[in-house]
C-alpha cells in the first residue's frame, strides 16, 4: 500500500518477565497525526523506542516507508524523536542544537543554515538562537526540540509525551500549534501520551494500549462515542456503567436487565452484535449525554431512572452532580452552565435521569 | 554570636592550625637569611636564587613533569574508557571488575611500590622512567574512573540516544555530546591526577631507576644529609603548585552538568 508509512508487524518485545509489547500490529498513514494512548506501562513508550531503533523486536518486523527496519540502527533510520524531557544538549545553543542533525550528515553550510533559519521561524525561535538550552523557558525548550527533529525532514516524527512537561495553559497552546505545525508539514506523526484529551485533540487517529496490547484504534470520534471495551470508555473520558443481561431482543433493540434496578425498568440499548437473550451485557453512558429533569414525565427518551443529587460541584463552564441510583449505583452527569440558572440541582433532590436509545454504549461482557 | 557559633568557630580555627602550622613555617623560614633554619635573621629570597642554580634540583624537576605528564595522559584515556564501559555497557561480573579496578586506592602505597618492582623485574623490564610512569598510572586510572564516573552518572542517557536519533553514530555520539559533557570532570580528574604524581614518593622510589630522579626522591636525598633552607624554598613551592592544582581540579568537577 502506497499510502502506509509505518508498518508494525506483529511485534513481540519483552523485558526481562514482562512483555511490554504483545503481538502488536498497526499501520500508521502517510501525512496522518497518530497517537498511542495508554497509561503507564502499557507498552506505548517501548513502542516508540522500537520504532526510533533504541530497541529490537525479539519478534514480527517494522517496515518505515515500505522498508524493513530489521538491523537498521537509529542513525540510519527516516525518523527523528522529540524526546520526553527534550534531551536538548546542554553545552550547545539553540542553534547548535537544531543543525546537530544537519552536521551530523554532512549537509552543505549554506543550506545547513537556510533550513535551520526555517524551523527557527517556525517555532519563533528566531531572536533566541544564540542562547543556550538552559536560558530558555520550558515552552521554548520544547520548540527547540521539535525544531531539532524537523529541520531533517523525517518521514515520521516520533514524539514521546510533547506536552507533559508544560502546565496546563501552555500545553493547550502547544496542542494546536503542534497540530499546526504537522499540517504545515505535512510529515506523519506519531505521539505517544497518556493524556487523553492531548490524544483527542491533536490526532486523526487514536490507538489506545494497555498491557502491550493494543485495544482499539478509531478516529477520536469512534473511540469516544463507540469505545470497544469498557476499559478503552474509562480510559477515555469518564462513562457511568450498569451492568446486566439481554432480557428481551426485538430487531435493532434490546430490553436490558440490571440487578437491582425495578424490576420493570428494563434499558432500552442497541444490542452488540451476536448477543442473544440472556447474554450478559454492561452499558455505557457518557456523564454529558444525560439529560437530568425533574418532571416525571417527558417526551424523547427512551430510557429513565429515578436518582437523587448526592453532590453539585460548580466548575465554571459546567455543573458536576454525582447521582446516586438504587442499590447502590453511583453516576456523574455534566450540565453546561447556559445560562440563567434555573435548571440547578441540590444536593439531596430526587431527580429523572433520561436518555435515547443511540446514547448509551452496550457491550458483551 | 551564640556559645555554640564561638565553640564551632574555635574548632574549626584550631583544625586549621593544627593542618597548616607547620607549613606555614616552612614557608615563612623558606625567606630566613639564616644559614640554620632555626631562628629568623631578616628576609631574603637567595635560597630561591641558588634552587633556580642547582642543576641536579632542575633535573629532577624536568623528570617529575615528565613523568606527570606521560602518566597523567595514560591514566586519563584508560581511566575515562573504563568509566564510559563500566556506567553505560553493563555486563556480566562488572561488581568484581569494579572492585579490582579500585584496588590501588586501598591497598597501602608500599604494597604496591614493591608488587610493582617485583612485577617489572620479572618481566625484565629496567627500572628506569618509564616504569616509574607506569606506576604512576597504575595508581591514578581509580582517581580518574571515580571522577568521571561520578559525572557520567548525572548525566541524561537521553542526550546520547538524542545525538543517536539525529543521525550521530555510537563514536559521534560520545564525541559530540558524552565528551564535551564531561570535559569538566575529565579536566579535574587530570589535575589532581597530575599532582599525585607529582607528590608521589613511595611508588616512585620503588620503581625508579638509577639516574631516574624526581623532584620528591631528590628532596628525600637532600634531607638525608641536612635540612638546609633551600629545601624550605622548594617545599614552599610544591605545596603552592600542589594546593593551586587540587583547587583547580576541584572548581572544575563542581560545574553543574547543566549549563
Amino acid at each position: 500500500m502506497a499510502d502506509v508509512s509505518v508498518d508494525i508487524r506483529n511485534v513481540v518485545k519483552s523485558h526481562g518477565a514482562i512483555t511490554a509489547v504483545d503481538h502488536l500490529s498497526l499501520e500508521v498513514r502517510k501525512g496522518e497525526f497518530f497517537s498511542i494512548l495508554g497509561p503507564s506501562g502499557s507498552g506505548k513508550t517501548t513502542t516508540l523506542r522500537l520504532l526510533a531503533g533504541f530497541e529490537h523486536p525479539d519478534q514480527g518486523d517494522i517496515l518505515i516507508e515500505g522498508r524493513s527496519m530489521r538491523l537498521v540502527p537509529p542513525n540510519h533510520r527516516p525518523v527523528n524523536l522529540v524526546f520526553q524531557n527534550y534531551a536538548l544538549f546542554p553545552h550547545l545553543t539553540v542553534f547548535g542544537n537544531i543543525s546537530f542533525g544537519l552536521e551530523m550528515r554532512r549537509v552543505p553550510r549554506a543550506e545547513l543554515r537556510s533550513r535551520v533559519e526555517t524551523v527557527l521561524d517556525m517555532v519563533r525561535l528566531t531572536s533566541k538562537q544564540d542562547r543556550l538550552p538552559a536560558q530558555l523557558s520550558g515552552g521554548e525548550q520544547q520548540r527547540v526540540a521539535l525544531a531539532r527533529a524537523l529541520v531533517n525532514h523525517p518521514s515520521v516524527l516520533l514524539l514521546d509525551e510533547p506536552l507533559g512537561a508544560l502546565d496546563q495553559q501552555l500545553r493547550q497552546d502547544m496542542q494546536v500549534e503542534l497540530k499546526a505545525i504537522q499540517e504545515q508539514v505535512g510529515i506523519t506523526f506519531i505521539c505517544v501520551t497518556h493524556h487523553q484529551e492531548e490524544a483527542l485533540t491533536m490526532s486523526d487517529r487514536v490507538a489506545i494500549m494497555n498491557h502491550g496490547r493494543l485495544l482499539q484504534v478509531g478516529s477520536p470520534q469512534e473511540i469516544y462515542e463507540t469505545p470497544a471495551s469498557s476499559f478503552v470508555a474509562n480510559f477515555i473520558g469518564v462513562s457511568n456503567t450498569l451492568v446486566g443481561h439481554i432480557r428481551s431482543l426485538n430487531g435493532s433493540c434490546c430490553g436490558v436487565m440490571v440487578p437491582g434496578l425495578p424490576k420493570a425498568q428494563a434499558i432500552v440499548a442497541r444490542p452488540p452484535a451476536g448477543a442473544g437473550v440472556g447474554s450478559p451485557v454492561t452499558l455505557l453512558l457518557r456523564p454529558e449525554r444525560l439529560h437530568l429533569s425533574r418532571e416525571v414525565s417527558l417526551p424523547g427518551f427512551d430510557n429513565a431512572l429515578e436518582a437523587r443529587i448526592s453532590k453539585a460541584i460548580y466548575n465554571g463552564s459546567e455543573m458536576q452532580y454525582l447521582l446516586s441510583l438504587a442499590d447502590g449505583i453511583s453516576w456523574k452527569a455534566r450540565v453546561p452552565n447556559a445560562g440563567g440558572g434555573q435548571k440547578r440541582f441540590l444536593p439531596g433532590e430526587a431527580v429523572f435521569v433520561r436518555w435515547t436509545v443511540d446514547e448509551g454504549v452496550v457491550l458483551p461482557e | 554570636m551564640s556559645r555554640r557559633r564561638t565553640w564551632l568557630l574555635a574548632a574549626s580555627l584550631g583544625n586549621l592550625l593544627f593542618l597548616y602550622a607547620p607549613v606555614a613555617v616552612l614557608i615563612v623560614f623558606s625567606f630566613n637569611a639564616s644559614r640554620l633554619s632555626a631562628t629568623w635573621q631578616g628576609f631574603t629570597l637567595q635560597w630561591y636564587r641558588v634552587l633556580a642554580e642547582d642543576e641536579a634540583l632542575l633535573a629532577a624537576v624536568q623528570n617529575s613533569l615528565l613523568v606527570g605528564l606521560a602518566s597523567t595522559v595514560i591514566a586519563t584515556v584508560l581511566g575515562v574508557c573504563a568509566a564510559v564501559a563500566l556506567e553505560r555497557c553493563p555486563f556480566r561480573g562488572q561488581r568484581v571488575v569494579e572492585g579490582v579496578l579500585l584496588l590501588p586506592l586501598v591497598i597501602p602505597e608500599v604494597m604496591l611500590g614493591v608488587a610493582l618492582m617485583l612485577f617489572f623485574v620479572s618481566i625484565q623490564l629496567p627500572l628506569s622512567l618509564v616504569t616509574v610512569t607506569i606506576g604512576h598510572a597504575a595508581f591514578n586510572v581509580p582517581i580518574v574512573v571515580v571522577i568521571v564516573r561520578a559525572r557520567l552518572r548525572k548525566l541524561d542517557p537521553a542526550l546520547e540516544e538524542a545525538a543517536r536519533d539525529l543521525g550521530a553514530s555510537a563514536w559521534q555520539a560520545f564525541r559530540c555530546v558524552t565528551l564535551p559533557l564531561l570535559m569538566p570532570a575529565i579536566l579535574g580528574a587530570t589535575l589532581l591526577a597530575f599532582t599525585i604524581s607529582l607528590d608521589d614518593f613511595i611508588v616512585t622510589f620503588f620503581t625508579a631507576g638509577p639516574g631516574a630522579t624526581t623532584l620528591p626522591l631528590k628532596v628525600y636525598s637532600m634531607v638525608k644529609s641536612t635540612v638546609t633552607p633551600e629545601i624550605n624554598a622548594l617545599s614552599a613551592i610544591l605545596v603552592l603548585v600542589s594546593m593551586a592544582l587540587v583547587g583547580a581540579s576541584l572548581v572544575l568537577q563542581r560545574k553543574p552538568v547543566r549549563a
